[in-house]
């Protein structure tokens, strides 16, 4: 007795019911492709989301005020947030500074509006529109596609200018038209566009290229105010220097807004890096969660391999009788049947992978799945040990079946 | 022991079947089915014996135990010389597959399943190499006749044709017995007569031929016929001649295997 003759007869079992085959096929067949394909959308909005903080700079860190972390609750119970100072514009000119700050390589300050602009009768709300100083476009990675962007003469002389994005410009000019040195309005105060932005595209819900920036002062005169910044954005030197110049900031800004050493400060370094390590493991409980989902059908898959190798057994009960009768040992028996039922899982693991690789070469919601190899491998491996797992109880059945009784059977 | 049977004089060097006061009871105490009670047979090799012996009587459990399918709750059975009782399920499965030719009544080839592959089934498990599986089962089927319907499916010969396949899976093993439970029950009269001939004919080559029927037209083809009767042989007579069954209606000869109440007083089997 060969292993090659229960594979012969394993596989002429199969064939003998061949829809049923391939309906249990199919049930491994989601499960191992919805691990493969869902890992890999998790791991791909994973990378997204990653290669959308690159885009804003992986060496930049955000001041944001805060009646923040426990001052917020402390603020609370006094019912005051006096003690919260506004960040100015001399807070950020103080980041700059060699001495203290020497990983600070530039430093501007951020007034944020989402005015309506109209040109020519269209329309467009800005979803952000930022007042702000020329080293904010490299400090954010934004690049010009045409024109040319703000200057220092800008800023100081409050000039009525704006450069656009990508999204404000085909809305406000359409495809064709030429934004740069058209006149458009902004809450009816008349500005000229001086340059568009190259595109960014969308971060998830929001897209980056629905923006514009001007120069900070002309954004205070006409839609701000003069009260707080909303933010500083600082460049650091390097991407390895950004805890370093966090680290400044801090001291430079507690020292600034009088601040006691243990006092909570009011206000809060964002720190790109930290969020990349935030976001990462975000999505990395993302993938695992997804991933488990997907586990569930596999396994429902091979509860689908107990279920058809129980029917396929009790209907072959006869021929099991004959094959006892005629001298297959126990083994024999139980290995047939094992290997029909790792068979179907493996063939369903195969085309699983197969499916998942074809599915990842699509766009999901979105996102742009990223194959993780080892998912691959894992989902085959799982799928074989789920055909012994889930193929041994009828298999075990069908091997200890009294030949006597098995030939009655009808 | 009950001591080898009166009709079987001789008997060569070693019978191919030698039951010993063999008891076979199925269930527990209180209602437990006596279905063999003391049971001696020697069956030589070379005999062609009839088994026969209405519903009840005890001669599906005599096939079984014969067949090594069941092993007896108590007594002796040497099948060639082995003793069988004592078997594991696995080495029961390798005497099945060494000693003994199945022929069924329901024939029970493998369905969807071509002559030639039913015939080379017990080869397979017996480990035989594919060319010489082959060449074996080709040559039981063209003695059987089927040597032109070797890559027909069951249901594509007629019943007659099927019990031949069967005969050849039987044969293709060289068995010491074949053991056939009713193999014409389920065919009309010609398609019997040729598989009786076909049984004749192994018969005159030598083989050791175990019938179980309970047609006497079928029992005559034999040279012996055990008749059973509650579970003890009740008589076991040898001719040869045609027609030599059919005016011994009553039971003959009562064996003293079984020290229990006589079943003399049960009349006629048919």
């Amino acid at each position: 007795m060969r292993i090659r003759e229960v594979f012969r007869f394993a596989f002429a079992g199969l064939r003998a019911n061949k829809l049923r085959s391939a309906l249990t096929t199919l049930g491994i067949l989601i499960g191992v492709g919805a691990v493969i394909l869902l890992v890999a959308v998790g791991k791909g909005s994973g990378a997204q989301v990653q290669a959308n903080i690159n885009k804003l700079g992986t060496n930049l860190l955000t001041v944001s005020r805060q009646a923040g972390g426990f001052g917020q609750r402390a603020a609370r119970n006094t019912g005051t947030q006096s003690s919260v100072s506004a960040l100015t514009t001399a807070d950020a000119q103080a980041l700059v500074d060699p001495t203290n700050a020497p990983d600070v390589l530039t430093s501007s300050p951020v007034v944020t509006a989402s005015p309506t602009a109209t040109f020519s009768g269209a329309t467009h709300q800005i979803a952000q529109l930022v007042g702000t100083v020329p080293a904010y476009f490299s400090a954010t990675n934004w690049d010009l596609a045409e024109g040319s962007l703000i200057t220092d003469d800008d800023v100081t002389g409050a000039r009525k200018v704006i450069v656009i994005g990508q999204t404000v410009a085909t809305d406000l000019f359409g495809t064709t038209m030429d934004p740069v040195g058209q006149r458009l309005q902004i809450n009816s105060v008349p500005y000229t566009v001086e340059g568009v932005l190259k595109a960014k595209g969308s971060t998830g819900l929001n897209d980056a290229d629905d923006f514009a920036v001007a120069p900070l002062t002309t954004v205070q005169d006409s839609l701000t105010g003069f009260g707080s910044l909303n933010q500083i954005v600082v460049e650091a030197k390097s991407a390895s220097a950004t805890t370093a110049a966090q680290d400044e900031i801090t001291s430079i800004l507690s020292a600034r807004h009088h601040l006691k050493a243990t006092a909570s400060p009011d206000f809060r370094v964002l720190n790109q890096q930290s969020l990349l390590a935030t976001s990462d493991s975000t999505t990395h409980t993302f993938t695992v969660l997804l991933g488990a989902v997907a586990a569930i059908s596999l396994v429902v898959g091979g509860i689908g391999i107990t279920n058809i190798m129980l029917v396929t057994v009790t209907e072959r009960t006869r021929e099991i009788g004959i094959r006892k009768a005629l001298g297959a040992p126990r083994a024999a028996i139980l290995g047939q049947f094992l290997i029909e039922a790792v068979l179907l899982s493996l063939i369903g693991g195969a085309l699983g992978v197969a499916a998942g690789l074809i599915g990842t070469r699509f766009t999901v919601a979105g996102v742009k799945p990223v194959i993780v190899p080892a998912s691959i491998a894992l989902a085959f491996a799982v799928s074989a040990l789920i055909g012994l797992f889930f193929g041994s109880f009828p298999a075990n059945r069908a091997a200890k079946l009294h030949p006597i009784q098995a030939l009655r059977h009808e | 022991m009950g001591g080898t049977d009166g009709a079987d004089g001789a008997g060569g060097p070693q019978p191919v079947i030698e039951l010993g006061d063999v008891h076979k009871t199925y269930g527990m105490d209180g209602t437990a089915v006596h279905a063999l009670r003391g049971v001696s047979l020697t069956v030589p090799t070379g005999d062609y014996v009839a088994i026969m012996g209405a519903s009840g009587s005890g001669k599906s459990t005599m096939m079984n135990i014969v067949g090594c399918l069941d092993v007896p709750t108590s007594g002796r059975y040497l099948l060639d010389g082995i003793e069988v009782e004592h078997l594991s399920d696995r080495q029961l499965a390798l005497v099945r597959n060494r000693k003994i030719g199945f022929v069924f009544q329901s024939f029970n080839l493998l369905p969807r399943t071509s002559a030639l592959d039913n015939v080379e089934l017990p080869l397979v498990y017996a480990g035989v190499g594919t060319a010489e599986r082959r060449r074996r089962a080709k040559a039981a089927l063209e003695l059987v006749g089927l040597g032109e319907r070797l890559s027909h499916k069951p249901n594509e010969l007629s019943g007659g044709q099927q019990q031949r396949v069967a005969v050849a899976r039987a044969l293709v093993t060289a068995p010491s017995l074949i053991l056939a439970d009713e193999p014409t029950g389920n065919l009309d009269s010609t398609s019997s007569a040729d598989v009786m001939a076909l049984f004749d004919r192994l018969h005159r080559a030598g083989r050791t031929i175990v019938l179980i029927t309970h047609e006497h037209d079928i029992a005559e083809h034999a040279e012996r016929a055990i008749r059973l009767m509650d579970g003890r042989i009740v008589s076991d007579e040898r001719n040869g001649a045609r027609g030599w069954l059919t005016d011994r209606r009553s039971a003959g000869k009562h064996e003293s295997a079984g020290k229990h109440e006589s079943a003399a007083k049960h009349g006629s089997l048919t």
